[in-house]
């Protein structure tokens, strides 16, 4: 069920944009289909946590979110992570560009 | 004995297999909360002051409610938790994000909107609780999805 995902980290400003887009079905109790939606997120930055997000079934199909990482260089790892109610995962590595 | 056996290999099975599962923190009580002030109580934020320097963009009115952009910026010094709280929604609460350090307090993401409602985001910071709301009309609701 783990879709691919994808993501992009830009320098700006001299901080870190970082987009990330998930494939996920994110079904809400209102549908037909069985309750389906991502509950955790984690951004890693060189192996740090440096944020935790907690989602509901109230986010859109395929989420895509923005972060913002303090400062950051050119070559960091960023890892994006995220855990839905059905026990699925996926997780997406990649530098700042 | 073999079920006491077949129970423990379950377990480890299961430990082995999604290791991540017990480890995620999920707020259960705030986001199965039907009421905003429910989800809100469940995450331990009973007085939110008004906040000027908690911003929300979005648009005025959204024509389809299963994709509302959302982006959220914390101007208030040591924000560490940015919630936000669909008030008519049925389950109101959408989102909550804890900001280490190497993290700044911003995020943008879409989210579902079942009908015309105020947007309530409310921020940790410095042991308090800031809140700003902002009203999205929506023309086709979009829970359905």
């Amino acid at each position: 069920m783990a879709g691919p995902m994808k993501m992009r980290a830009t320098l700006a400003g001299g901080n870190t944009d970082l987009r990330v887009l998930m494939t996920h079905p994110m079904t809400t109790a209102q549908s037909k289909q069985p309750l389906h939606f991502i509950q955790n997120v984690t951004v890693k930055v060189n192996g740090k946590t440096v944020l935790e997000g907690e989602i509901s079934q109230a986010v859109s199909r395929n989420p895509v979110f923005t972060f913002r990482l303090k400062g950051g260089a050119k070559g960091d790892k960023i890892e994006v992570s995220w855990l839905d109610n059905q026990g699925d995962t996926n997780k997406i590595e990649s530098a700042v560009a | 004995m073999d079920s006491l056996r077949r129970t423990l290999l379950g377990a480890l099975a299961l430990a082995v297999l999604k290791p991540w599962a017990a480890l995620a923190a999920w707020n259960k009580d705030a986001f199965g909360a039907k009421t905003p002030q429910d989800a809100l109580k469940s995450m331990g934020a009973f007085d939110a002051a008004p906040s000027k320097d908690l911003v929300i963009d979005a648009p005025q009115i959204a024509e389809n409610g299963a994709v509302v952009p959302i982006e959220i910026a914390s101007n208030i010094p040591g924000t560490t938790a940015i919630a936000v709280v669909i008030e008519k929604n049925p389950f109101p609460l959408a989102a909550k994000f804890d900001f280490m350090e190497g993290a700044l307090p911003f995020v943008k993401l879409n989210v579902k909107m079942g009908e015309t409602s105020d947007i309530r985001v409310v921020a940790w910071a410095g042991g308090r609780q800031f809140a700003a709301t902002r009203e999205i009309k929506v023309t086709i609701g979009g829970c359905g999805g």
